[in-house]
């Protein structure tokens, strides 16, 4: 194993997606992630990769589509209102079945917003941000050493699946540096995929073909029952604990009287706060999605038959705390907390929600 | 082995090297054997504004990396002072560019340490290495950091690609950490 290294976020991305076997990115520059394509500007070409600036958003996402459908492990990023800018090429993308990895280091929003953090992507994520019936699994790490776990853990993902993995980042986890053991590179051979441009494909005369025309009613039909199908195995997957690792990370749940719900930084300042509401005396737990998409639904409806209430906290105005309560199903009291704008909530102002909802006199 | 975290800010104009003088303190701690972590501020004041960093160093896996209400402060301009002075723990540090820094009213409940960082590094004839010097000073009063240790690691820590460089960096780091008023 090598040393440990200190590493900036966005840098991390980069440099496990090379070892990852990606040697394919497409981009174009956008604040709080610029680092990741300046990153892979100079270390792809030493892997023989091909880095390539496009002309836009919307013509790197297109590109990511060929490279995925000749094979390759592929990768794009961008910040939110570049992101937007992409969801057309990501619902190809999702309805072609072709595997990459799309970075999002969330900013501000909506429209041009501010280059601050924030989370107010969470719905374009996990509902799909295109037209037409898709999903994509969305990844949310919480740490630098997560950017890298989670970078190599969405590409596999991907090609398991045949789908787009997304990996929501917000600004602050891009451009923080933390010590990070960088795993060993995997070798990949873009000839592995039957299903690829450029193998035989006996049953559709001699050639494969990515495309996501189904003129036919019919066809089409089928093609959408059959992505529902496939995201149903993804999600049964998740739920039997096939990725458990990936899927929640959960603390001091047990005697929790209120459970704390938050992802990303945000999760990390819970913790915080959690350790200093139990200094008070009050029995706090922490539940954080690792997998925003499957939702890990299950440990918290487990948790509402034991816990008093539920504060979801989110750098938005409340969007994964509409899933919380889908998962509570009405079985215990969900409440909110969010600043936005860049605004990053101080532990001091969530002990204090903490502390009237628990003591409300 | 001293205290268990140490939370970090530093602040200046952008072109002082504060995120640089931040880095140096996070590498220094990493190779103490801690926990750390680095958040520079990446707004419009990259651009030639203040830039400030927060950095914390910690014996144990650190939860929250955003920092509230810092220990100690490196303050390298003034409007730092303004905007961070009043966040620091009570008891805490403040060290301050006194050739930048003068007539400021400090609160009586902090340790407040005055080093002319920027004259130190223009006497040494590189302006830009005035973040060396506060490094040096920061190390002197950090209850856990060893000098001799952060001297030897320094070449590591700051790659310079002339010797003549190296040694000025050198020479930056050991007058902040000798200096006395």
């Amino acid at each position: 194993m090598a040393d440990k290294v200190l590493m900036k976020g966005n840098e991390v991305i980069g440099e496990a997606a090379v070892l990852a076997g990606c040697r394919y990115y497409f981009g174009y520059p956008i604040t709080p992630q610029s680092e990741l394509p300046a990153y892979l500007a100079r270390r792809l070409p030493e892997v023989e990769g091909v880095f390539l600036q496009a002309e836009s958003e919307v013509a790197a996402i297109n590109m990511v589509y060929g490279a995925a459908s000749a094979g390759a492990r592929v990768m794009t990023s961008s910040s939110s209102p570049g992101v937007s800018l992409k969801q057309e090429g990501l619902s190809y993308i999702a309805g072609a079945e072709m595997p990459c990895v799309v970075v999002n280091v969330v900013r501000g929003g909506p429209g041009l917003g501010n280059i601050s953090p924030a989370q107010s992507d969470y719905w374009q994520a996990t509902r799909g941000g295109g037209h037409g019936d898709y999903r994509t699994l969305v990844l949310a790490p919480n740490s630098v050493q997560e950017m890298a776990d989670m970078t190599i853990a969405a590409f596999e993902l991907a090609d398991r699946f045949r789908n787009p993995v997304l990996l929501l980042v917000d600004g602050i986890l891009g451009q923080m540096m933390e010590p990070v053991q960088l795993p060993a590179p995997t070798t990949y051979d873009i000839n592995q995929k039957p299903w690829a441009l450029g193998n035989p494909n006996p049953r559709k005369g001699g050639r494969n073909l990515c495309s996501t025309i189904f003129l036919d009613v019919e066809q089409l039909e089928e093609h959408n029952w059959h992505l529902y199908q496939k995201y149903q195995v993804v999600t049964d997957e998740f739920a039997k604990g096939a990725y458990k690792h990936l899927a929640v990370e959960t603390h001091a749940v047990d005697d929790a009287e209120i459970v704390l719900v938050g992802y990303g930084i945000i999760s990390r300042i819970l913790k915080t706060v959690v350790e200093k509401a139990r200094k008070r005396g009050i029995k706090a737990g922490l539940v954080r999605p690792k997998t925003l998409w499957p939702f890990p639904s299950q440990v918290l409806a487990d948790l509402a038959a034991k816990t008093k209430q539920f504060l979801v906290v989110e750098m938005s105005c409340g969007q994964m705390v509409e899933d919380v309560k889908l998962a509570v199903d009405g079985k215990k009291p969900v409440f909110f907390f969010g600043r936005t704008g860049g605004t990053v909530p101080s532990d001091f102002e969530i002990l204090n929600e903490v502390d009237k909802l628990v003591r409300p006199d | 082995m001293g205290k268990d975290v140490e939370e970090i800010i530093m602040a200046g104009f952008g072109g002082q090297g504060i995120l640089f003088l931040g880095k140096i303190l996070a590498e220094v701690g990493m190779a103490a054997g801690r926990h750390v972590s680095w958040i520079p501020s990446y707004g419009p004041e990259m651009r030639g504004g203040t830039a400030n960093c927060t950095v914390v160093i910690s014996t144990t896996p650190i939860a929250s990396p955003i920092v509230q209400e810092p220990d100690t402060l490196l303050a390298m301009n003034r409007p730092s002072v303004a905007r961070f002075q009043p966040k620091v723990k009570k008891g805490g540090t403040l060290i301050y560019n006194a050739s930048l820094i003068e007539g400021e009213a400090w609160r009586d409940d902090l340790n407040v340490i005055a080093v002319p960082a920027s004259r130190i590094a223009d006497e040494l004839g590189n302006a830009k290495v005035a973040n060396l010097v506060m490094a040096g000073a920061y190390v002197r009063h950090c209850p856990f950091l060893d000098y001799q240790k952060v001297l030897a690691d320094l070449p590591k820590v700051i790659p310079a690609k002339k010797v003549e460089m190296a040694e000025i960096n050198r020479a930056a780091f050991v007058r902040g950490y000798e200096y006395q008023g």
